[in-house]
């Protein structure tokens, strides 16, 4: 029998997980897509939640030891994650999650969206993933948005009585549908000139759907396992998270 | 052991399976050509070329490559750190 250590599935798993990654856009509003008004007004609105996001992050570190090194883990996870292509068979297309709705539900959503800001920030630079004008933009789809509702959520489901693998689940899967929601929201904003807004954005939203439906859910096992993982192992870790009073 | 196992098995499955299909490239774009891409063309706007563009040759593999094994490396460093390996007790038997 094959004696494999933990160090050994780790190992093939980033060698998987490394050499699988390949260039894929999903919600990533490109580069040029948005006229300059529009990518600066989600700059604008991105950057309250950056700014508060970068003053919880030095408070949380300074109380709290393991902080910083639970933010690099979760901050690498969001990077690969969000560049990681998934093919969805019933669908035919490819995507990726975001991974925002788990960040945010193990380091709080503000800070989530630190991370994510960097993780674009990144990819727009050296994978021509998203675009350095549209940055605003994909922040505050995939960092707002999916990390606040997805906390929401949490929190909401906490206080309903589920159990936390429930209620990660469900952060997960309505985390990632909140990002491509907005991306929708956010594109047809810019877009849709004599077209009636609604009418658009519900088409736009209709086209995410056969491919973000499977996603969402895979997104949703995914951040109950990995929140289990942690949860059993370093409670201490998400601290006032599993009371639901971080923000 | 056996858990283990199951996991390595989904991971080789996963990777495997996310590698055969990737290859279709036609059939298994991202939806920003199916969706984003497509309303952004009928609104009159489509994407523009990248500041960076890294889209030469392979130069887009291997960015990409790059950008997985560091994350996955700068994962797996705070991983261990957060999570340190159990202390294994070595047991000396003296046959005394």
């Amino acid at each position: 029998m094959i004696n494999l250590s933990r160090t050994a599935i780790a190992f093939i798993a980033v060698l998987i997980v490394g050499t699988a990654a390949a260039p894929v856009y999903a919600m990533h509003i490109s580069e040029g897509i948005l006229p300059m008004g529009w990518a600066v007004l989600w700059f604008l609105a991105s950057l309250p939640f950056v700014v508060l996001g970068l003053r919880n992050l030095r408070i949380r570190s300074e109380k709290e030891p393991h902080f910083k090194a639970l933010v690099g883990l979760v901050g690498a996870g969001v990077f690969v994650i969000s560049c990681m292509p998934i093919p969805v068979p019933i669908a035919g297309t490819c995507s990726h999650p975001c991974g925002t709705g788990l960040a945010a539900i193990l380091i709080g959503p503000s800070i989530s969206v630190v991370v994510s800001s960097v993780a674009l920030l990144l990819q727009a630079l050296f994978l021509a993933h998203g675009g350095l004008t549209t940055l605003g933009a994909n922040i505050f789809s995939m960092g707002v948005a999916g990390s606040f509702v997805g906390y929401g959520i949490f929190v909401l489901s906490r206080r309903m009585g589920l159990s936390f693998v429930v209620a990660a689940f469900l952060a997960g899967v309505l985390s990632d549908w909140a990002t491509y929601s907005t991306t929708s929201f956010i594109l047809t904003g810019a877009l849709h000139a004599d077209t009636s807004f609604w009418k658009m954005f519900v088409t736009i939203l209709l086209a995410f759907v056969p491919t973000q439906v499977p996603l969402g859910i895979l997104e949703g096992f995914l951040s109950a396992g990995a929140y289990t993982f942690v949860h059993s192992r370093r409670p201490e870790y998400l601290g006032i998270l599993v009371k639901g009073d971080a923000v | 052991m056996k858990r283990r196992m199951i996991i390595l098995g989904l991971i080789i499955v996963f990777g495997i399976g996310a590698a055969l299909l990737s290859s279709h490239k036609a059939e298994w774009s991202g939806v920003d050509d199916s969706v984003v891409k497509k309303f952004a063309e009928q609104a009159g706007r489509p994407p523009s070329e990248p500041y960076i563009n890294i889209a030469q040759g392979d130069m887009e593999l291997f960015f990409f490559l790059l950008a997985g094994i560091v994350g996955g490396f700068t994962a797996g460093y705070y991983y261990r750190e957060l999570f340190p390996p159990e202390q294994k007790l070595v047991g000396h038997s003296t046959n005394v």
